[in-house]
């Protein structure tokens, strides 16, 4: 039977996922793009960790460190009462680890396309960092912005073997689709798999046409040319 | 009176060249620095401003030190109370004109100077122009609008006019002298062209392979 569950939790995570990266990729790529710190190439070699890392890799190491057996997990469940093992927000803290790069790649190119020159300007003109990146750096990257938000989102959607890992199979809790999809195979209903799957195809093809027709479009939501 | 020591290792596409000057100019100067590209020119302009930092420096502007390294004083570009253009242009294109001189302002500033600077400028009716849309003189016009509109003490111009062609030159060099004198500015001016850094200062500065070899009057050097 086709439940709407799977559906909800998907959009909520990737939703919640996409938003906490923002808020996350940001300060981290405009330190990647403007620091001179040396060892700057290892912190980029960690935030790409996950796309070569096979989830699962990931997946494990984390449900290790979540567990309530071990430190980190301990420390979350008697301090804050947050079990991330088998559980939504887990998902969550799970899935911005995961789509990290696909956020921070994207702003950071677009941190290096300003010119080094806008920046002297608002300096010279008494602005401090944080007026800069907000009135300037930020609205002249709006197409970073767009393209990191849809890969974070997208790749969220898709996320299959951390979020089994992490996550399990819960319905209403951490059944995302891509799970419910495995479910339902497991099951051998084949039909119902194949309902989910084609709104997830063409959920993901639209979004995509969207993205890449507002970026081809030289028109005045991303640019000012 | 500006009070310049700097010491710095340059590294250019040339090979690396050490930067060492130790220069004074009077408040109200206007003064070129004239040279060879990579010679450290610009770099000059940016450690006045903060933007670069020397090895070894001090800069004193009036009563105020804005660097001493041996005291480790460095003032942020943002706390020394000066005007730059730049020879790309650096106008910010999701503002319009007039929004890019707003910006430039002190949080609660008086707005009508901005529409004063914009008169002055002859640029009233492109005010809610996108600077993508102007010529390359219009924009340097309205950096240098931007540039003044905190008031600077010390106006710095690398090398403004470079990428402009000849009539759009002659009328900004008249610009910047107009200011200058109006604004009763300090103004250094980089810049590559002889003929242009006669025209626009008194005195000269030349430097090569990182210190000056020239400090005097701008026609005699020339002639």
């Amino acid at each position: 039977m086709l439940e709407t569950a799977p559906f909800y939790l998907t959009v909520k995570l990737a939703f919640l996922t996409t938003i906490i990266l923002f808020v996350l990729g940001v300060p981290l790529g405009y330190w990647l793009a403007f620091s001179r710190f040396r060892v700057k190439f290892m912190v980029e070699a960690l935030v790409s960790l996950p796309l070569v890392l096979p989830p699962t890799v990931l997946g494990f190491y984390l449900l290790l460190a979540f567990s309530p057996e071990n430190a980190l997990g301990k420390f979350l469940d008697t301090y804050f009462d947050l079990r991330l093992v088998f559980t939504f927000p887990g998902l969550v803290v799970a899935s911005v680890i995961y789509s990290l790069p696909f956020m921070v790649q994207p702003l950071k190119s677009g941190f290096t396309s300003i010119p080094k020159a806008w920046l002297d300007a608002a300096y010279t003109m008494g602005k401090s960092r944080r007026v800069t990146l907000r009135k300037v750096l930020l609205p002249n990257m709006k197409n970073a912005m767009l393209t990191g938000g849809v890969l974070t989102f997208a790749h969220t959607v898709g996320e299959f073997g951390v979020i089994l890992m992490v996550g399990g199979n819960i319905p209403n809790e951490t059944r995302v689709i891509s799970v419910a999809i495995y479910n339902e195979v497991e099951a051998m209903n084949y039909g119902v798999a194949n309902t989910y799957s084609l709104i997830l195809v063409g959920f993901s093809f639209l979004v995509l046409m969207v993205t890449y027709f507002i970026n081809h479009q030289k028109n005045s939501l991303l640019t000012y040319d | 009176m500006i009070d310049l020591q700097l010491k710095k290792r340059l590294t250019g596409a040339g090979g690396d060249i050490f930067l060492q000057i130790d220069c004074q100019m009077q408040s109200g100067e206007i003064v070129g620095i004239y040279g060879p590209s990579g010679a450290g020119k610009s770099s000059i302009l940016r450690m006045l401003a903060g933007l670069m930092v020397p090895d070894q420096g001090f800069i004193q502007v009036g009563e105020e030190v804005w660097l001493d390294t041996s005291k480790g004083i460095n003032l942020r570009p943002q706390h020394r109370n000066i005007g730059m253009v730049f020879q790309e242009y650096s106008l910010f294109p999701n503002m319009t004109v007039l929004q890019n001189l707003e910006f430039a302002m002190e949080k609660g500033a008086d707005r009508k100077l901005t529409k004063e600077m914009l008169e002055i400028i002859g640029m009233r009716e492109l005010a809610d122009q996108r600077p993508q849309l102007l010529s390359g003189g219009q924009k340097q016009r309205v950096a240098l609008a931007r540039a003044m509109l905190r008031q600077p003490k010390l106006l710095l111009l690398d090398e403004p006019l470079s990428a402009l062609d000849r009539e759009m030159r002659k009328n900004l060099q008249q610009y910047i002298l107009q200011f200058h004198r109006d604004f009763h500015l300090s103004t250094l001016i980089v810049s590559h062209d002889a003929a242009e850094i006669t025209r626009m200062s008194e005195r000269l500065w030349v430097l090569e392979n990182g210190s000056f070899v020239y400090d005097g009057e701008s026609n005699l050097y020339f002639t």
